[in-house]
């Protein structure tokens, strides 16, 4: 088992509506220089919740009391763009956090998510309108992510919406199981493949 | 059945396919570098995993290395850690390492061309999201996570669901003073930052068949920009001239056989495409971007945008506009520069240099500018001296550093401090990208050249043309 399986998950959530979240805001490049997986929490969008003297920006969502505690990260359209760096998704969980929603992710961010046991939820733009509003209104308010059903419930009105994996993903993540486990089962397979390779 | 070219490369490397779920998919060539492989490393020892084909794997030094004294100690601990780190790693592992001072050191998207790793219908992953450059080729290249790096290390597999495809035609002659640069920055700023997500990207037509090596290559690297994982153009004379000959391309009877293969590397007349798009070469002009992420781009002579005309949330326009202290309807000529930045694995290649000398040549510097001339290897570093470029870049007032990907992402000493403003040919423009509060116009080594002489940002064109 290489991480932590998630089967359902009932959070507070932390609301981020900006579009295009780049990698380089979840994690800046100089924060890039560990060769062990430790500490990436701290420096978790480091530019944007904190001032550059160190003092937190207290107007940053991240860094409010009331959403204090929450393990979803609501965001904004295009979520993780731009670098691969996995870091990223490190820093998400380190922060604390299980599960990222929202209406479109960059395709690296999400991978990187899923081999590491956060769960990328993506949702229709209706319903994560619905998911700020209901925030915004209640911060305490409660969203629930259920797996195995494939669904988001936004607890105080009932409304909910499924959403999209492949069954190989989700074997994986509700078992905890990762790629690599997979791909040592099939060895011979890959090796005698390998043979055929002219390059 | 007709085939598209990323169909016919996709295919040829999937193991097995699961039902509902990702392709095994064969990497035959596999890039690391010092910042992302650590981790992978710690990850495949502590599971008692070995390097299952380390042939198939190649190392270089190049994110957070200096650009100047790189023969003397690495002075920043951390980075020293991880070059060390890495160095260790490939020793370890029996994987070819070309660190500091080594006369194949460079960027990864430069070297591995550069010395015949990337050939046309390989598949090659990288750590690294700008590994697409190497679609240039015909492979299919992209970029991956570190726990994917790990899975290469083990199975030379990693595990993905096909994407969709998506061609670009663009066909015509591109005007005075456009570059591939612009190509790429007028495609994002079609597509937005995010409108080719999902999907991995053919590039056809005129334009392209009549760019250089070097000019794909910039091409096909930016295609991480709009959210395609990748891009590719089909091979043709000009990919086997450029790769033939070099230290890792099949030799003898095994380029024979490869040509075989290569030739038949090419989208089927009658194959079909998720979504197609058809541009113009001569709608496109020298490009510049005015926003924080590489899809807020325009041409030279345009002005920015008001909110009203763009796609996405207003709030979120606003608040890039307000980070690069510029108002909406203001045009981006004249305004006045503080760094220039010519390299990076999109614009560090010999014609990078070219294209920025044909400007400066018999020029001077704007005093006040700061500029950092990176190129992309020590090989782009010897054909720029066989070139006598060298002398051109100091007789105008600028020197050369040491190869290194520097300012793009500033890793290293080379940053950018707050609020300054760069012209750079880099691919990123976000937020801080190149230093805290940087703010950056990502454009052409022209636009560059151009801005660094003049001292604002300038139409390279009016510097061509008199």
């Amino acid at each position: 088992m290489a991480y932590d399986k998630f089967v359902t998950l009932k959070s507070t959530a932390y609301p981020l509506p900006i579009e295009n979240v780049d990698t380089d805001q979840i994690i800046p490049a100089r924060f890039l220089k560990a060769t062990e997986r430790i500490g990436f929490g701290d420096n978790f969008f480091r530019d944007w919740r904190y001032n550059a003297d160190g003092t937190p920006k207290s107007d940053f969502p991240l860094n409010k009391e009331i959403y204090a505690g929450g393990k979803i990260l609501v965001g904004g359209r295009n979520f993780g763009s731009g670098s691969s760096r996995e870091h990223a998704a490190w820093a998400v969980y380190d922060f604390g956090l299980r599960c990222v929603i929202s209406s479109a992710f960059a395709d690296i961010f999400k991978n990187n998510c899923l081999n590491i046991g956060v769960l990328p939820v993506q949702v229709s733009p209706t319903f994560a309108a619905k998911l700020f509003d209901a925030i915004f209104a209640d911060p305490k308010t409660e969203i629930e992510v259920d797996l195995p059903s494939q669904t988001v419930t936004l607890l105080a009105t009932g409304e909910s919406e499924k959403f999209e994996i492949n069954s190989y993903k989700k074997e994986n993540m509700l078992n905890g199981f990762d790629d690599i486990d997979y791909l040592k089962n099939i060895e011979e397979e890959i090796t005698t493949f390998a043979q055929t390779r002219p390059f | 059945m007709a085939k598209t070219l990323f169909d016919k490369v996709w295919d040829s490397h999937v193991v097995r396919s699961i039902e509902d779920g990702p392709d095994v998919f064969f990497i035959d060539r596999h890039f690391i570098h010092e910042v992302t492989s650590p981790v992978a490393f710690l990850g495949l020892e502590s599971r008692g995993n070995s390097v299952l084909y380390p042939e198939r794997t190649f190392a270089t030094a190049d994110h957070n290395t200096p650009t100047i004294n790189q023969h003397l100690p690495v002075e920043d601990p951390l980075s020293a850690n991880q070059l060390d780190a890495l160095e260790r790693n490939a020793a370890k592992h029996g994987i070819s390492h070309w660190g500091l001072g080594n006369k194949n050191n460079g960027i990864v998207h430069v070297v591995g061309p550069e010395n015949g790793i990337t050939l046309p219908g390989s598949t090659i992953v990288c750590g690294d999201s700008h590994t697409s450059t190497h679609g240039a080729f015909g492979a299919i290249a992209f970029g991956i996570g570190t726990s994917e790096v790990e899975m290469v290390l083990s199975t030379q597999c990693i595990m993905q669901p096909k994407p969709k495809k998506m061609r670009i035609n663009i066909n015509g002659k591109l005007g005075l003073g456009v570059t591939p640069k612009d190509v790429a920055l007028f495609i994002i700023s079609k597509q937005t930052t995010s409108g080719a997500t999902g999907y991995f990207v053919e590039y056809a037509g005129e334009v392209f068949r009549d760019m250089s090596m070097e000019g794909r290559m910039t091409v096909c690297n930016l295609s991480i920009e709009m959210g395609a994982r990748g891009g590719m153009i089909a091979p043709d004379e000009k990919t086997f001239e450029y790769i033939k000959g070099r230290a890792l391309t099949p030799k003898g009877k095994d380029w024979d056989k490869a040509m075989e293969y290569w030739k038949t590397l090419h989208t089927d007349n009658d194959a079909t495409f998720d979504v197609e798009f058809h541009y113009k070469a001569t709608d496109i002009e020298p490009m510049i971007t005015y926003g924080t992420n590489p899809g807020m781009g325009m041409g030279v002579t345009k002005s920015i945008p008001n909110a009203s005309q763009v796609e996405g949330g207003v709030e979120t326009y606003k608040k890039s506009l307000g980070y690069m202290h510029f108002n909406e309807g203001e045009s981006m000529i004249g305004k006045k520069i503080d760094y220039v930045f010519l390299g990076s694995c999109t614009n560090g290649r010999i014609e990078d240099f070219r294209a920025f000398c044909s400007i400066v040549k018999g020029r001077k510097k704007a005093d006040h500018v700061i500029a950092w001339l990176v190129p992309g290897s020590h090989k782009v570093v010897e054909q720029i001296k066989a070139e006598g470029l060298n002398e051109i870049i100091s007789d105008a007032g600028f020197e050369l550093r040491e190869p290194g990907c520097s300012a793009c992402l500033a890793m290293n000493d080379d940053k950018v401090p707050a609020g300054k403003l760069a012209v750079s040919t880099s691919n990123r423009n976000f937020e801080g990208r190149q230093g805290p509060g940087s703010r950056t116009l990502l454009a052409s080594p022209l636009v560059a050249a151009a801005s660094a002489i003049e001292g604002v940002v300038t139409d390279p064109r009016k510097l061509l043309v008199s």
